[in-house]
């Protein structure tokens, strides 16, 4: 039974026990419902809970566990001389993989009938050519051992689907019947129990973003240790070469890309932190009603544009500009993606991230302190430069840190605008490349997975991550800190 | 003392010192740095949507010739049988001559005298051609043997005359077109051949190779967006609305929930690659998911979505007024009744609103979908749901990418126009989201 009918028909199970939970709830009391504990409803939904929740609990363990212990039922098979390394015998058991799903395809679409998938023959009738007709390309030639294997995977998969099913459908029956002959009674807190597992959802529900980090931290610190086991650790975070080779020998130095990724990275901040800082007064102490309610939104929309916009901008208007202008003019450069480039856009990017986080904590700043300043004489721009920035100032630390973990983790701009050629180079005008072009890099494209060069690219995503999170963090530290001067 | 202050002399209340014209002048100076800032973010946005619009908007209106063409049994149909099957075997290869000759001849029959071989004629119509009339003869057989006018793109760079792009000049200098081509191209223009009008294949039409920037389209790359758009929102409302609630109604204040507040509000700021290496790992590697499949992009795009829209709900919940709770509970509801028949509904507007601008978010993301393989070339159209979420298929920022990676310039116009494309859908949703704001907001 495909996996679609086997969840409807769970599904159905689960709506045929709401119902009977219900009816026998009403039928125990005699159709008066006040004598229940709970509302009729409850007691169905009890039932539901059971049929659904063990049967679908054990279909996704099933599912999980499955290919695994298939799998290790049938490498003893793919054991021969030729297979003695482990990469070698990997190799065989994706091939086996595709073989099996070939052949089913393959039956699927009548190219081979059920027999021929499963008889010992099949081998001398060109399994590849048939395989190729159904759709199919199977990596290496297929041999034997493989054919054979894949053969017995295939046997195995449908017991264990056909047991699957079985076990499955028992289950929710099983819970059907025990839900509704043993727990539906009158004074059965119905609602409660119900009540109990939706909690356990909503638990399940928050816990997924902590699932999420764990997936995160995982997965890169999982592929990085591979690749530090076949490049040295020393020479990736020290190395001032990045030059990587398909034909092996790369020197994968992280410190060029972090030159590049932190110099666009203080170019924006130098844009955006400025302009930003200024509207950001100007919109808190000076706008008036209108102004304000008109140029706050304009300045928020640039915070809502895709950065791949924001890319194509660089890419096709600053660029060329800053080359024709100024690069080529005073000497400095012929490349029209640059460090200035990428850095001066993606400052646009940041100039709301400032903007509107100093504009609530400038507001956040009590008006006596504004108060108490012009009391003494001061002027407007004194009181803003000589206690209201002073008060706002850890706040405003905070904002720039949060903008500077932006512009290290920005991609599309850098992308399209900063240049793909590592260097370690002053020049602002010159092209430079940064940890996030190199992730995309490494891993678009045809990756092999086991090697040092798609590898790094999890070492430089985990770099990355420890570094936006300490800012991150030491940002939300800051801000948090501030608020509560004033509260 | 007294002598001293004697001697200075009495400052008028009227004249102003230097201190305080010093003092006025630096509040002017700093009022028109204030105002520089807010006209600089102002400027840029305008610059840069003018920057996105004057180059894109090219890409709505395409060239079109159009003439008369005989298509021939003896070329398309050897056999005479109509089967579909049997006419299949013509590759484009034998529709090409075809629509070349008829080219020529209309030329001739017009009586413009052109020093052009037929071969450089043919030059000037889309690659596409060939391959667009095949597919309408076979689904349509009965064509064959009939003279049809056929209606077919003009060549990138004959495209690129009519906008500006490519210039007589330029034209020396170019291998794929000659001065001579662009000279019939403004004959045929003024013949009426040669017409620039509107073009909806740039909407619906899939993706081409990187000769025929001419018959590029959006489509495949809608329908994934749309796709990956569906998976985050069946996703993340629920997930997301449950989270919120838990963690605004129910949780004690402990470490495990601590943890997960922690989580959250870091996970909002981890920047969005990061969730594409995500991607790659679980949902490629380790669970064998598809490559460039909408399904990934939609799951990728859920995990960085979810922080988004358990923060906005969070802020609707908490909006609710304890009032309601206390009502409730006073009634005889259980807690869990409260907030799901009463909470709950008070606080959807506010939840909309955050999921819509949550999408709108996603939408715009790129990132991550290049590591999970959106930017393959794909030119099929995924299957109708729910098959085609595991289909390949491209993203709208994707393809904005992918066409400015392609070394035709016609592709930067390209590239604009799908962002433009963009933009009006994300200007669309924020005011769908300003709208229900305004429509069903209530103040406590």
């Amino acid at each position: 039974m495909p996996l679609s009918w086997l969840l409807a028909s769970v599904v159905l199970l689960g709506a045929s026990g709401y119902v009977a939970g219900r009816r026998r709830a009403l039928a125990g009391v005699g159709g008066k419902c006040w004598l229940l504990h709970s509302l009729p409803h409850y007691y169905g939904a009890n039932v539901a809970i059971f049929t659904i929740v063990p049967a679908l609990m054990v279909l996704a363990v099933w599912l999980l566990v499955q290919p695994l212990v298939l799998e290790r039922q049938v490498a003893p098979m793919i054991t021969g001389a030729a297979f003695q390394d482990a990469d070698a015998r990997s190799l065989a058991m994706t091939d086996m993989r595709r073989v099996a799903r070939g052949l089913d395809v393959a039956v699927r679409q009548g190219a081979l009938t059920k027999e021929q998938a499963r008889s010992n023959q099949t081998e001398f009738t060109d399994i590849r050519a048939r395989l190729g007709r159904a759709g199919v390309a199977p990596g290496g030639a297929v041999t034997p051992e493989v054919l054979r294997a894949a053969q017995r995977y295939r046997r195995l998969e449908a017991t264990g689907s056909i047991l699957m099913t079985a076990a499955v459908l028992g289950l929710a029956a099983l819970g059907l019947a025990y839900a509704c002959f043993t727990r539906t009674r009158r004074e059965f807190r119905a609602r409660n129990a119900v009540e109990r597992a939706v909690l356990a959802l909503l638990i399940l529900a928050s816990a997924i973003a902590i699932l999420t980090t764990v997936g995160i931290v995982l997965s890169m610190l999982f592929e990085t240790f591979n690749f530090f086991e076949l490049y040295p650790w020393h020479a990736f975070f020290f190395g001032l070469e990045w030059r990587p080779r398909f034909e092996g020998g790369s020197e994968l130095g992280l410190l060029p890309l972090l030159w590049g990724t932190l110099y666009i990275s203080f170019i924006a901040l130098l844009v955006a932190v400025p302009i930003g800082l200024f509207a950001a007064i100007y919109m808190a102490e000076y706008a008036g009603h209108r102004l304000r309610a008109v140029a706050k939104p304009l300045i928020e929309i640039l915070a809502g544009i895709p950065t791949v916009v924001y890319g194509l901008f660089a890419l096709v208007t600053v660029g060329p500009i800053l080359r024709d202008y100024f690069a080529e003019p005073l000497g400095l450069g012929s490349s029209s993606s640059s460090v200035m480039t990428a850095g001066i856009v993606m400052g646009l990017m940041l100039i709301p991230f400032v903007s509107s986080l100093s504009d609530d904590i400038i507001n956040a700043v009590p008006q006596s302190l504004r108060d108490g300043s012009y009391g003494l004489g001061a002027t407007q721009s004194e009181t803003i430069k000589q206690v209201i920035l002073p008060a706002a100032l850890p706040g405003i630390v905070g904002a720039v840190l949060l903008a500077a973990s932006r512009a290290i983790g920005e991609t599309m701009i850098v992308v399209l605008g900063a240049g793909a050629g590592a260097a370690l180079s002053l020049n602002p005008f010159e092209a430079m490349t940064t940890v996030t072009v190199k992730i995309v890099g490494q891993l678009t494209g045809d990756t092999d997975f086991s090697s040092p060069e798609a590898l790094v690219a999890f070492a430089l995503g985990l770099t990355l991550f420890v570094i936006t999170l300490g800012l991150n963090v030491l940002a939300l530290y800051i801000v948090r800190k501030y608020r509560e001067q004033y509260e | 003392m007294t002598d001293a202050t004697a001697a200075r002399p009495t400052p008028s209340l009227l004249a102003q010192d230097n201190r305080t014209r010093h003092r006025n002048r630096a509040e002017v100076r700093f009022r028109a740095f204030g105002m520089a800032a807010m006209g600089t973010g102002v400027l840029a946005l305008a610059v840069l949507l003018a920057s996105v619009v004057s180059n894109g908007l090219g890409a709505f209106r395409q060239t079109f010739i159009t003439f008369p063409v005989v298509l021939s049994q003896e070329r398309l149909d050897p056999d005479g049988h109509r089967d579909p099957a049997a006419m299949a075997r013509v590759t484009t290869f034998g529709y090409a001559p075809l629509i070349g000759r008829a080219f020529a001849d209309h030329v001739a029959a017009l009586g413009i005298e052109t020093g052009l071989g037929p071969r450089a004629m043919a030059a000037m119509l889309s690659e596409e051609a060939p391959g667009q009339l095949r597919t309408a003869v076979l689904a349509n057989p009965q064509l064959v043997g009939e003279t049809i006018t056929l209606d077919v793109l003009a060549s990138g760079r004959i495209d690129g005359y009519f906008k500006g792009r490519v210039t007589l000049e330029s034209a020396e200098r170019d291998r794929n077109v000659s001065p001579e081509q662009l000279r019939l191209a403004e004959t045929l223009a003024q013949a009426g051949v040669l017409t620039t009008r509107f073009n909806q294949n740039f909407i619906t039409a899939p993706d081409a190779s990187g000769q025929r920037p001419e018959a590029a389209g959006l489509g495949v790359a809608i329908l994934g967006s749309f796709y990956m758009m569906l998976v985050v929102l069946v996703l993340t409302l629920p997930i997301g609305v449950a989270a919120s609630i838990y963690l605004e109604e129910f949780a004690p204040k402990n470490r495990f929930t601590d943890l997960i507040e922690v989580n959250i509000s870091n996970l909002a700021a981890v920047p969005s690659i990061v969730f594409g290496i995500l991607g790659l790992a679980i949902f490629i590697n380790f669970a064998g998911l598809p490559q460039s499949a909408p399904i990934v992009g939609g799951l990728v795009l859920t995990l960085m979505t979810l922080p988004t829209i358990i923060i906005a709900t969070r802020a609707s919940l908490r909006a609710v007024p304890p009032s309601i709770r206390s009502a409730a509970l006073g009634l005889g509801a259980s807690r869990m009744q409260s907030v799901f028949h009463h909470v709950l509904p008070l606080a959807a507007p506010g939840i909309l609103t955050g999921t819509i601008i949550g999408l709108a978010q996603a939408l715009g993301e790129t990132a991550p979908l290049l590591l999970v393989g959106m930017v393959a070339f794909v030119r099929e159209y995924p299957a109708p749901l729910p098959a085609g979420l595991f289909d390949p298929a491209s993203a709208l920022p994707v393809q904005v990418y992918n066409w400015t990676q392609r070394s035709d310039p016609a592709f930067v116009e390209r590239a604009s126009g799908a962002i433009i494309v963009l933009l009006v859908v994300l200007i669309f949703m924020n005011a769908l989201a300003v709208l229900l704001r305004r429509r069903f907001e209530r103040r406590w």
